[in-house]
């Protein structure tokens, strides 16, 4: 069945639209992660275009992280306080995010630099993952238990001023890493259409030793706010937004995402983040391929105004 | 500026046109369309079109010349786009050069009932801008603009581009005579069109020379859920991003309503 998008202009199938939020809906539920780093490049590949792609990806990440984002409230493994300090930056960054978007479409540069922003990240974010995860399994396997928190353990983001407690996560950091994560989250998400809850999760364990209890909630709340207010301001700069595509997108991702969390619940941390690693690193060198290897078509053609 | 100097070419062209074909005694063309109106709605997938129309001999000298060849150019709504190309820097492909097409036709088909280069002399066409490759398709280069010679790679790849779409087309098949004076043109329309007026001009040839012709026009309009979601996104963009907020969590809410189980 053919649906006409309004904002894209162009028809797609309902039922491939519809599968392909249920396939990134049930990695997003096993992996506890928003999935838009798989939605974005899926929708181009179908022949939507980028931009329409990232504007309208945040909205869909919106809805599936609100669900994400009240089951760990029920479950209060979520910390408010950190979300709202992480997101007084991420705003920010959303805005800077999507005014550069706005600045490099007009330059016809943004397909270029969305194609620069998922090769840089993903390979990098995907092959730490890997190596993380292989090096605690490898511990596992000797006998020695994983030790992800290690209390105690200070670097030097740990004496840098402005100090704040959280209580729910039970640190006590600098406002300055709490920020600079808030703002680099905000300003990749607007540019590359993702959440980056994948980049987020990591970040917080590793930089800010936020426990695991709280990380994935407190991610998940960050998530919601930069992406719904990405789509405003997608939707009030640069009119990208497709209702009708988002729907379709959000209705397969939230039953998608019932089905993944399930499977995630019932497997290891290490191998979860071993697999989700592998994946990171998959997209990104699918994206550095494209790039490298000389296009089919050299030209394109960017639709500037009516008349 | 640019616009008034583009207008005003296609003026003096059409000045041209008028001083070289007005032929005192010619053939009459009555055309029908088959709808003059296309509405996109959620289902639309493309729609084809059926001009009609016969050749009627001028009322003085009561003669007709058969046999006729009939084009048929449909041009959509004017639009800009920019055409750009990709080179090799750093080891990556970057868009480095570009042209802008300034108030070019949106949609363009050059239906006929054979090639369009065995129809009349290459001159004439080019006069008449019959054919993809005649057609008048100013480009600004900088400060300039004009059209450029019809082998220029950034045009080529232009119309290669509108034509993988199906938005530029040259048919030499779609143009068939039912008797001699009476025939029927297909209209494609894909997917892809956009909305607008779209103006069609019929010229009827007959041994290499145009002997009459005749305008028609249709519609391609957006209705209902579509149109109202388009003008929303773009007339009032805050409100529609915050309605499609709104939307995504409320269907998070749902989500979590009906899935819980804690």
């Amino acid at each position: 069945m053919q649906i006409y998008l309004p904002i894209a202009d162009l028809p797609v199938n309902v039922f491939l639209v519809l599968g392909m939020g249920l396939a990134v809906g049930y990695i997003s539920g096993m992996f506890g992660i928003g999935g838009g780093f798989l939605m974005t490049p899926l929708l181009i590949f179908i022949g939507i275009p980028p931009a329409v792609a990232v504007a309208t990806v945040s909205s869909h990440i919106a809805a599936s992280s609100f669900t994400g984002a009240l089951s760990y409230w029920r479950r209060r493994a979520l910390d408010i306080a950190l979300a709202m300090m992480l997101l007084s930056a991420g705003i920010l960054g959303t805005a800077t995010g999507v005014w550069l978007f706005t600045v490099l479409r007009a330059l016809d540069q943004l397909d270029l630099m969305i194609g620069l922003s998922y090769v840089t990240l993903l390979t990098i974010v995907g092959a730490m993952m890997i190596y993380e995860s292989v090096r605690a399994e490898m511990r596992t396997r000797r006998g020695m238990p994983a030790t992800l928190r290690r209390p105690g353990s200070h670097t030097w983001l740990h004496g840098l001023p402005f100090k704040l407690r959280f209580k729910r996560s039970k640190i006590y950091v600098s406002a300055i890493p709490v920020w600079a994560i808030g703002f680099i989250i905000g300003f990749v998400g607007a540019i590359m259409g993702i959440g980056g809850g994948f980049l987020l999760v990591p970040m917080l364990i590793y930089f800010l030793r936020v426990p695991t209890a709280t990380v994935i909630g407190t991610s998940m709340v960050l998530t919601l706010i930069t992406m719904a207010s990405a789509t405003v301001m997608h939707a009030a700069t640069n009119h990208l937004v497709d209702a009708v595509l988002a729907l379709i997108l959000m209705i397969g991702g939230v039953i998608g995402a019932q089905f993944g969390a399930r499977v995630g619940q019932r497997m290891r941390g290490e191998r979860l983040r071993l697999l989700l690693g592998l994946l990171v690193f998959a997209v990104g060198c699918r994206f550095a391929y494209e790039l490298v290897v000389q296009p089919d078509d050299l030209y394109s053609l960017r639709y500037v105004r009516a008349g | 500026m640019m616009r008034r100097f583009a207008l005003s070419v296609t003026a003096a062209v059409f000045a041209i046109l008028g001083a070289e074909t007005s032929p005192t005694h010619a053939e009459r063309l009555v055309v029908s369309l088959s709808n003059h109106r296309v509405a996109v709605t959620s289902s639309f997938v493309g729609e084809e079109l059926v001009l009609f129309g016969t050749i009627e001999p001028d009322p003085a000298t009561v003669s007709l010349r058969p046999p006729y060849d009939l084009v048929v150019t449909v041009a959509g709504p004017r639009q800009t786009l920019r055409t750009r190309r990709k080179e090799r820097m750093l080891g990556i492909w970057v868009n480095v050069d570009s042209r802008e097409f300034v108030g070019v036709p949106a949609y363009l088909a050059v239906l006929s009932n054979r090639p369009v280069k065995d129809i009349a002399k290459e001159d004439s066409l080019r006069r008449l801008q019959i054919g993809l490759d005649n057609f008048l398709l100013p480009q600004r280069i900088g400060a300039d603009f004009g059209d450029t010679v019809r082998d220029d790679p950034f045009r080529r790849a232009f119309v290669r581009l509108q034509s993988q779409q199906g938005l530029y087309r040259e048919s030499a098949t779609a143009v068939t005579f039912l008797t001699p004076t009476v025939f029927r043109a297909a209209i494609p329309m894909p997917a892809a069109v956009r909305t607008g007026t779209y103006n069609i001009e019929v010229e009827l040839f007959s041994g290499g020379i145009l002997v009459a012709r005749a305008n028609s026009a249709l519609e391609v309009i957006k209705t209902g859920f579509e149109q109202y979601v388009a003008d929303a996104a773009r007339d009032y963009g805050l409100l529609y991003g915050m309605v499609t907020a709104i939307m995504a969590l409320l269907i998070g809410w749902f989500a979590s309503l009906i899935f819980a189980r804690d």
